[in-house]
């Protein structure tokens, strides 16, 4: 085992309540930023699933021939924006209309709904100008009667969308800011634990960039074990609330590892911050 | 071994602590630094060792410029000397022997060489009983002593001591300082700031004599400086 490693050990050994309170700290300011992940990530899903729904509908006139309905079909379909064109017959509208409806299903009668073309959009082109867009030009089909996507609706969805990854934004980064902060106070105190050996390795011409790394594999250390400490948290949390509150989503294998990954990255970071500022300082 | 040449040391906040002091000490002597508290003696250590570096002037020690070394040549210098201070600056959670090796370790000493090394440095300070004993089981002579053989580990060519018997009692005062007088003997330029007037007038050895951050005395030229001692001059 490298001095390094050793020395970074002896640090765990030596002081364990100081950094079992340092991975701890970590932990709850990681746990804090996972929290509120999970929460913009079920929102972030929940808007996704309402933006799935978002859909043009192309009235057809009645008597158009199928084979013009057909081409134009095709033709929609090559939009780089549409996902997929789906023509829905008449009788087509009647079923779904009778299935939506439920105890209203008997007062429509065969021929009163309009066949039509309903056009979904790919994920990323749901903005109000790019439906909007794509509304403009099937009303340029001749045998389109009317155009209708709940223009109102989608202006709404969007606005909300974007005020909740704005508030995504700014939360996250605060609280991303005050994880960093937490967590490099923390390891300052490690760093300021050992400052006497730090005075005698530089003593006897042990290189900064020697000094360093125990401290850096200290830091990598707590902040991996802080992080996976959090996303053990941050699952008991998610499974409480599935439970007893709102089935909610929990984080995907890769942001599970990104999130872990993030607390090592933490720990590095903000013990190459603290010991190199002591470094400086002594 | 070690040039001082019009070495001026300025402190942002507590102003000048040496002015214009020049002086050589050569390879092989051994040279007590006197004067009174805050006369500069610990101020000329830390240039010595670059944990300071001159306001003006220039600093030679064993071949390495104040002017001209980088940042990271100071580990390299610091190899090639040997640093005691009054207070040992030993790790108390360490044992003797890990005390010793741990200066080996971390200047990149092979593995294999360092526990006969580290015997042979407790040997040389006659503390090869003590080996496993940790700081604080020692006396503060045995433990200067092992801040001595920390010093040794990698064969330095100066030892740098600040005070070393700041803290002993008489007789293990005389025993650390015949140890560094044998340390001398085997050729190592030794430089010891003191405040043990007694110990200087025995010991018959050169003394630089620092007041007010000037240099005023020189035994090695005593013409010149003694009379700028007895005027006062700064």
């Amino acid at each position: 085992m490298s001095l390094a490693t050793r020395e970074a050990l002896r640090g765990f050994r030596r002081s364990p309540v100081l950094s079992i309170l340092s991975i701890t700290t970590i932990a709850f300011s990681l746990y804090a930023f996972a929290l509120f992940g999970l929460v913009a990530l079920n929102i972030r899903s929940a808007l996704a699933q309402v933006e799935d729904r978002v859909e043009i509908r192309a009235f057809v006139v009645d008597g158009t021939a199928a084979e013009a309905t057909s081409a134009a079909s095709g033709d929609i379909g090559a939009f780089p924006e549409v996902q997929s064109v789906t023509l829905v017959t008449s009788e087509q509208a009647l079923e779904r209309a009778r299935k939506e409806l439920g105890e209203f299903s008997d007062v429509f009668e065969a021929g009163i709904l309009p066949a039509s073309l309903d056009v979904r959009l790919k994920p990323g082109f749901r903005d109000p100008a790019t439906v909007k867009a794509v509304a403009e030009r099937l009303k340029s089909y001749d045998f389109t009667d009317d155009v209708r996507y709940g223009e109102e609706w989608v202006q709404k969805l969007y606005r909300i969308r974007n005020i909740a990854t704005l508030a995504g934004i700014v939360l996250g980064l605060a609280f991303a800011g005050v994880a960093v902060i937490i967590v490099g106070s923390t390891i300052r105190m490690s760093v300021l634990a050992r400052a006497r050996e730090i005075a005698i390795m530089r003593l006897v011409g042990a290189t900064d960039g020697f000094i360093r790394s125990p401290f850096l594999i200290d830091g990598t250390l707590k902040g991996t074990l802080g992080g996976m400490l959090a996303l053990g948290l941050t699952w008991v949390s998610y499974s409480l609330i599935t439970r007893y509150v709102i089935a909610a989503q929990f984080f995907d294998v890769r942001l599970v590892i990104a999130g872990v990954a993030a607390g090592a990255a933490l720990g590095f970071v903000g013990s190459a911050l603290s010991v190199s500022r002591h470094l400086r300082s002594v | 071994m070690i040039r001082f040449t019009r070495v001026t040391k300025e402190f942002p906040r507590t102003g000048i602590a040496l002015r214009e002091v020049s002086f050589h000490i050569a390879r092989g002597e051994f040279v007590f630094l006197t004067g009174p508290s805050g006369a500069g003696k610990s101020t000329i250590l830390k240039l010595c060792y670059l944990d300071q570096r001159p306001s003006d002037g220039e600093v030679r020690v064993a071949g390495m410029s104040s002017v001209a070394i980088r940042g990271g040549d100071v580990s390299k210098l610091r190899r090639r000397l040997g640093v005691i201070f009054q207070d040992f600056r030993l790790l108390e959670d360490r044992t003797v022997e890990a005390n010793i090796g741990f200066a080996l370790e971390v200047t990149g000493a092979p593995t294999d060489s360092i526990a006969p090394k580290v015997a042979r440095l407790l040997s040389q300070v006659g503390l090869s009983s003590k080996a496993t004993a940790f700081p604080a089981e020692l006396s503060g002579g045995e433990q200067q002593r092992v801040a001595i053989a920390r010093a040794l580990a990698n064969d330095p060519a100066l030892v740098i001591a600040d005070e070393p018997t700041g803290n002993l009692d008489e007789r293990a005062t005389r025993g650390v300082f015949q140890l560094l007088r044998d340390i001398n003997a085997a050729g190592t330029t030794i430089i010891m700031a003191t405040h043990d007037l007694d110990l200087v007038k025995r010991a018959e050895c050169r003394t630089l004599e620092l007041n007010h951050g000037a240099l005023v005395f020189d035994s090695a030229a005593p013409g010149a400086s003694v009379l700028a001692r007895d005027e006062g001059t700064v």
